[in-house]
Formats: structure tokens, sequence, C-alpha cells
């Protein structure tokens, strides 16, 4: 009776030692862990790495200082998002019009194994000029992706591909390089539009 | 074969339960609207196709597959956004739709995925798409290719 209830009370004790251990990973390492995604991306001048466009110009974060910038991660073999994302942007370019030619749009891939520099070549190609596609390095892509703080993983297909999950959010920054805002996934145009003239009118203020 | 027994044994039923329904249930009832895809670049990069499904029957329906002689494995996908704002894509279960309902294949969501493409997608060809039904019926959509920034099947 009594050694039962000791037993009892040891294996209560260690149910409440293995519940802590867990609580602790959970809120460290485990799925409760803050994720470093969510945070607001850097401004352009604290980030740093270093890219080609799709005409072989080596680019950077430099690149988009002195206008307005809208920036956004996908890859070319995505058959859903990032040609949706594409289509997006080039109607609310050409939705603010001449206004659109004094912004820099950068397409980071996070697929640069596939997404050479031919390869974004052809793809922005069908849409609008002033979407610049930008590839390289995978080292250097990481430390873009992590400027923005923003995320990407290969994933395997059951074909025997891999696709690529990622940041589909949109990031605009004024024309001193700092961050203005972002347009989610699926955020209706009527958002998105005045979103990109607030970044636009941040370089005005700026400006004088 | 397999929708013989199925009607029969649903005709069965409901004339058990006195009720007369005339209608055959089932894929006969779907009606498939606004189908479109976007041209490929090649044949390397998986396609999609986006349109809407509707059930104008009285039972349920379920889509349960693809085929198409454009690609080897057309599957139905589905592309979610979680609240970081990171997007994923995964084959979506059987699709089920309830009498009088219509689901929607969109950009962004639920999508045919075009895998192992035999053909190049394009612009101004179409192709046929073939929708399976776990009744065991068939319902083919020609699907028209728009160019790769269209937005809509009106693109």
């Amino acid at each position: 009776m009594r050694r039962r209830t000791i037993l009892g009370y040891g294996a209560a004790g260690a149910g409440a030692l293995v519940f802590a251990l867990f609580v602790g990973w959970w809120q460290v390492d485990g799925p409760g862990a803050p994720e470093p995604v969510g945070q607001r991306p850097m401004a352009l001048s604290a980030m740093d790495f270093s890219l080609t466009d799709h005409e072989g110009n080596e680019v950077g974060p430099e690149t988009l200082i002195g206008r307005p910038a809208m920036v956004f991660f996908g890859f070319t073999y995505c058959p859903d998002v990032c040609p949706t994302t594409l289509s997006d942007i080039s109607g609310w370019l050409d939705d603010l019009g001449d206004e659109a030619n004094e912004m820099s749009v950068a397409f980071i891939t996070v697929d640069p194994e596939r997404d050479t520099v031919d390869a974004m070549s052809e793809y922005v190609g069908y849409f609008h000029p002033a979407i610049r596609g930008w590839t390289g390095e995978d080292e250097e892509i990481a430390k873009a992706v992590l400027g923005f703080r923003a995320s990407y993983e290969r994933v395997p297909t059951e074909s025997g591909g891999y696709t690529m999950n990622h940041t589909a959010s949109v990031f605009l920054f004024d024309a001193a390089g700092r961050f203005v805002t972002m347009i989610d996934y699926h955020e209706p145009r009527e958002f998105a539009v005045p979103k990109i003239r607030r970044a636009l009118e941040e370089e005005t203020e700026g400006a004088t | 074969m397999r929708t013989f027994f199925t009607t029969g044994a649903l005709t069965a039923l409901l004339s058990s339960a006195g009720a007369l329904t005339p209608a055959l249930a089932g894929s006969e009832d779907v009606v498939v609207e606004g189908a479109w895809s976007r041209a490929s670049i090649g044949m390397n990069r998986p396609g999609a196709a986006y349109m809407t499904i509707r059930n104008t029957g009285d039972t349920p329906v379920t889509l349960i597959g693809l085929t198409t002689p454009l690609a080897m494995m057309p599957e139905i996908h589905e592309s979610k956004t979680n609240a970081d704002g990171v997007s994923s894509m995964a084959p979506a279960d059987e699709i089920t739709i309830a009498p009088g309902e219509s689901v929607s294949l969109e950009p962004g969501g639920l999508h045919a995925m075009l895998m192992q493409l035999q053909t190049p997608m394009t612009e101004g060809e179409s192709y046929p798409l073939t929708l399976l039904f776990d009744d065991g019926g068939e319902v083919t959509v020609e699907v028209p290719i728009l160019g790769i920034a269209a937005r809509g099947p009106n693109d």
C-alpha cells in the first residue's frame, strides 16, 4: 500500500519532469519557438548580398536605393503563386502608369539551381518591363532572404523533383531604402496600389 | 460498370424510401465553367489549370482525379499562404461538391497542377482535361491556353 503510494509519487514526479522538459523544448526549439519571420525587413542600406540581374549586371541592395522599390521572392518553376504574383504586380504597375517608371522592381529567385540568368531573362520578359529578375549563388540568395526576414525551403515532390515554399509577400521600400510596408499575397488590388503610392510619396517627402 | 452499380443502388434506396426521383444523380450533373490555363515556357516547368466546377444535381459528387494527354501527372493541388506570408503547395484531398454548390480552382488556391508536360502549352491553343469522379463518371473540358501573364479566364 505504502510502496504503491511512493511509486505513484515517483511516477507523477517523473511525469512532471518530462512535461517540464517538453514545455521547455516547445518554447525554445519546438513549434512554439518564436519565428524569425514576421519581423520587419531590415533597411536596404543594412542588407548585404550580391546577385546578378537577368541582363547579367551585378546587383545588390544598394542598386535599389535612390528610388522607391518593390521586392518579392519566387521561382520560375512555380506554376501557380509566382505567375499570379508577377501578373498582379504587372497589373499594379499598369495602374500606376508613368509613376511605375519611378520605381525599382526586383523579383529574387529562391531557386538559383534552375533559375539561371537566362531562365530569369526569358521569364521576366513575359511580364511588366519594370520587373527585374535577380539570381545568384545559394549563399547570396540566403543572405538576401535573411535581410528581408523572409523564408524559403526546398520541398521534394512525389514525382522526384522539388518545389519551393517561400514568402510570397511583396516588400515596399522608400527611396532612402527604408522599409515602408508589405503587400500580402491575396491582398485586393484596391489596397495594393495605394500602398505602392505611399512608398512613392515617402520618396517625395524625403526629397523636400 | 461502377456508374451502373452506384446508380442502381441509389435508385433502389430512393425507391424504398418512397422518393421516386427520376434524375440520375452524380457526375452527369457536373458543369465546368471558365476553364483556362497560362502558357508555359517549354516543357520543363509544370503548368496549371483553373476552372469552376458546379454540381447542378441533387447528390454530392467527389472529384478523385484528372487525366489529360498534355501531362503525364495531372493532379489537384492547393496553394496555401500561412500567417507569416509563406506560400506552399501540396496535393489536395478528394474534393466533394455538395448539391447546388461549386468549387473554384483559381490562382493561389486549388488548381489542376499539370506535371510532366508532353508538349509546351502555347498561347491560343487548347487541350482536353478530363475530371474523374467517384461514381465512375468523367467530364471532359477543353481548356484554352492564355498568355503567361493572364490573371483570369477573360484575359
